[in-house]
């Protein structure tokens, strides 16, 4: 299948976003390079000096909404694309209203807290809606540590599900960008099958 | 009694246990997990009051802050 075919394929979906720090922004982008046609971000946060140590922002960019900033860099790579941009901090009353439409909803929040609030909302108030999510990310090395793991058909892991961000062991651009691809990469084979 | 636990086989000394039981029984200690008994998630307020049978797919996924 060429480029143009799978982009046009892929033009038809509309992928949800939770979260655009270190995992949703730079899943975003990803995901709008290979064609999506509609992206839904979703963050209450501002972009800050030390998130570009791993998050797809820019120096001038600090200090705007991480919504506004994700949407203008993903305009900047694909003028064509539509994202629905939402300042919002999620929660289990707006999350179905934010992503109604999505085929596919990806987790990429920071908080463990979050990402339990995000998947039980998902999972009982969305049922069917595929959640990719993301757990296990921080520090360095340990390439082969990161995996995939299929629950069922509405629920995909990536990650190694085991370590966990602190001061001493932060979450850097490496791992973090290789859990947001994962979970890119998630996205399009489930979207691929719907051809 | 034998269960799927992420999908492997376990072998569980009991008719039936909670879920409670099987964390402790298997001495599982991470903080925030997310299980699903046959494809239906279990909330932590029901760990104690929901039994799992012989047969049952149990499957957790570990929370781990960081993103």
């Amino acid at each position: 299948m060429k480029f143009s075919e799978i982009a046009a394929h892929l033009s038809r979906f509309r992928v949800g976003i939770a979260g655009a720090g270190g995992l949703g922004s730079n899943c975003a982008i990803a995901l709008a390079r290979c064609g999506i046609g509609t992206l839904v971000i979703s963050d209450f946060d501002s972009v800050d000096e030390s998130n570009l140590s791993r998050q797809y922002y820019f120096m001038d960019q600090t200090g705007l909404p991480k919504t506004e900033a994700l949407k203008d860099n993903i305009l900047r790579i694909r003028p064509d694309a539509t994202v629905l941009a939402f300042q919002e901090k999620l929660d289990r009353n707006n999350i179905p209203g934010i992503f109604s439409g999505c085929d596919v909803i990806v987790e990429a929040f920071d908080n463990a807290e979050m990402k339990e609030m995000l998947i039980e909302a998902v999972q009982e108030l969305m049922p069917g809606t595929p959640l990719v999510v993301g757990s296990g990310l921080a520090g360095w090395g340990n390439n082969d540590t990161i995996r995939y793991r299929k629950i069922d058909d509405t629920l995909y892991v990536c990650g190694d599900e085991l370590s966990e961000v602190s001061d001493e062991f932060p979450t850097l651009a490496p791992r973090v960008g290789m859990v947001a691809n994962m979970q890119a990469n998630v996205v399009l084979e489930l979207l691929m099958k719907q051809l | 009694m034998k269960i799927l636990l992420n999908n492997r086989e376990e072998n569980i000394d009991a008719e039936k246990v909670t879920v409670s039981e099987l964390l402790l029984r298997k001495k599982y200690s991470f903080r925030l997990r997310i299980i699903k008994i046959n494809g239906t998630l279990v909330r932590k307020d029901k760990y104690d009051s929901t039994f799992i049978h012989e047969g049952d797919n149990v499957q957790m996924l570990y929370l781990m802050s960081g993103g």
